[in-house]
């Protein structure tokens, strides 16, 4: 049995400035800070692959407007306008 | 519609295209900047309300002040504090819009403290943010009106003294007890389920704001990772332990379903019902033929300039005046120290057939200087081939320009012998009549007693020999 692709946490890591609030919002502890550097120099922070139950903290808590999408377990990509 | 992804809001630009730089992808903010929390919150308001397209913001002066180029809406920047007057202006100029008004606590708590407080006081339908950070952040973390008592901060490297500097000031708390606000909120991000509540706090007053029910304030206690020296874990940690003790997170008031939906008088935007509101006639009547005006004087921004007390207002005054009998377009500008005489004064006109644009003569087309000062202060900036007419009896020195036309004029000796300093003012009048061919003397004569209504017919006289004699001097020497 395969696990469910959604719901799912991703980071936009070129737009990530690795403050980590997402990282501390998270109630799954799904997601972690990159040992990697981003384009501008930080840290960003990545989602683990599983465990995400799209609570949405980690959208809410990243300042970045573009840094975190969530996508909501219904969600369904063919339906994408 | 239940939401299936959570990402960017429509409320943001999809590109910064406003933003300089190469980066016009994501924002100007620090890392774990409270700023951007909030912008979201309001972003994905606006876009699950549908009012992205009705909503006009305006940003304040500090790290916000480029909120423009973020929201996908209108936007004015405002002087520092003085976001709720534009806000007022913007609201009550466009009655069909949710006007946003988004401020720190400097810019709100401390120079705009007296602004904030009487659009609350009025009721104003604008939907205010107030981001609370304890800080001056964009200047480098300087203290503010809201830093807590101890609080070291650039400007309290001791920390500040409330025996100095006062106490925290609480908004909220006091903006709650005016009567007109519909609905003030305290609300804090330092963590998920506080955002969630900030959230709501939001949510609530852009919904109030879309039915223009009133003032609406939400404070926001914020982070400043940078002006606070911490990272931006640690700074969510500190608002929750230092600053959420002193600033109590809640509804301070709300008006619920007594919430009034107030309708005020929309704007009159008609310029000849302006006219009829002021008396004025808006078709244009006009009593005087013009005569022949060379070109160079058919467009005329002109500098009256000199001591207070020489006339210089009612230079401008009359000049525009008639002018105006004309059917030309006109304006006046003064612009002069508090002393009544003796001080420097000058005022600005402007005679055009065009629509004026800006009143003040910044490059004169003529500079009608008085004295010596207004000489030196305002020769260079005459326009090349412009003119100069000069108050040969007060100022002794010659004029640098050789590219413009000059009249030395002996005004103040004219008005002497007339009987009278103080019809220096109508000598000029004369003297630009005969310069510019742009009036008649007997006009002019003729429209003395409108000019100075309820003078004795002794000073209209004496006011038509002095317009004669600057015409005369003119006429006679140049």
């Amino acid at each position: 049995m395969t696990e469910a692709k959604y719901p799912r946490s991703e980071v936009n890591l070129d737009k990530c400035k690795g403050c980590g609030l997402c990282i501390a919002a998270c109630p799954m502890h799904v997601l972690v800070e990159s040992p990697k550097l981003n384009s501008k120099g930080y840290h960003y922070a990545e989602y683990t692959g599983s465990g995400c139950v799209g609570c949405g903290n980690c959208f809410y808590s990243c300042p970045e407007p573009d840094a975190i999408t969530v996508y909501l377990k219904n969600y369904n990509p063919n339906e994408e306008v | 519609m239940k939401k299936t992804v959570l990402r960017k809001p429509k409320g943001f630009n999809d590109v910064y295209r406003h933003k300089p730089g190469a980066e016009k992808d994501r924002t100007h903010y620090c890392p774990g900047c409270g700023h951007g929390i909030l912008h979201k919150l309001i972003a994905e308001a606006m876009e699950d309300l549908d009012i992205v397209d009705e909503t006009i913001l305006i940003s304040p002066v500090g790290c916000s002040v480029f909120a423009y180029y973020y929201f996908n809406t209108g936007n004015f920047q405002a002087a520092h504090g003085r976001a709720p007057a534009i806000a007022t202006a913007t609201s009550r100029a466009n009655p069909d819009k949710v006007v946003i008004s988004y401020q720190g606590d400097g810019d709100l708590a401390a120079i705009g403290g007296n602004n904030i407080l009487q659009a609350a006081n009025r009721g104003e339908n604008i939907a205010v943010f107030f981001v609370n950070n304890a800080i001056y952040g964009m200047t480098g973390g300087q203290m503010a009106p809201t830093t807590l008592p101890g609080q070291v901060t650039t400007t309290t490297p001791y920390g500040r003294n409330v025996d100095t500097d006062g106490y925290p000031m609480k908004v909220c708390e006091v903006l709650s007890q005016l009567t007109a606000p519909t609905y003030i909120e305290r609300v804090s991000l330092h963590d998920a389920p506080h955002i969630r509540k900030a959230r709501t706090a939001v949510r609530k007053a852009l919904k109030n704001a879309k039915e223009r029910k009133g003032f609406q304030l939400v404070e926001v206690l914020s982070s400043c990772p940078s002006g606070w020296k911490m990272d931006p874990v640690k700074s969510m940690e500190w608002v929750k332990e230092k600053m959420v003790p002193l600033y109590p997170l809640g509804v301070y008031k709300d008006l619920g379903e007594d919430a009034r939906i107030t309708v005020r008088p929309v704007p009159v935007m008609d310029p000849a019902a302006v006219w009829e509101k002021l008396g004025i006639s808006a078709e244009k009547d006009v009593d005087f033929p013009r005569g022949d005006v060379p070109d160079e004087y058919r467009k005329m921004s002109i500098r009256v300039a000199g001591f207070g007390g020489q006339g210089i207002m009612v230079t401008g005054q009359a000049l525009a005046s008639v002018a105006l009998e004309y059917g030309y377009n006109v304006s006046w500008l003064p612009s002069y120290g508090p002393e009544m005489r003796g001080g420097t004064a000058n005022c600005s006109v402007n005679i055009q057939d065009g629509i004026i644009g800006a009143a003040e003569a910044v490059k004169p087309s003529m500079l009608l200087a008085m004295n010596r000062p207004s000489l030196e202060k305002f020769e260079e900036f005459v326009v090349p081939g412009g003119t100069l007419i000069y108050n040969s009896t007060l100022i002794d020195t010659e004029p640098t320009r050789t590219d413009i036309k000059v009249f030395a004029l002996p005004i103040t000796g004219m008005a002497d012998e007339l009987g009278n300093i103080r019809v220096q003012s109508l000598v000029n009048i004369g003297a630009y009549a005969a310069i510019t061919g742009m009036f008649r003397v007997e006009d002019v004569i003729t429209l003395l007693p409108k000019l100075f209504k309820g003078k004795k017919q002794a000073i209209i006289d004496l006011n038509a020999r002095a317009v004669k004699a600057g015409f005369n001097y003119v006429k006679e020497n140049f």
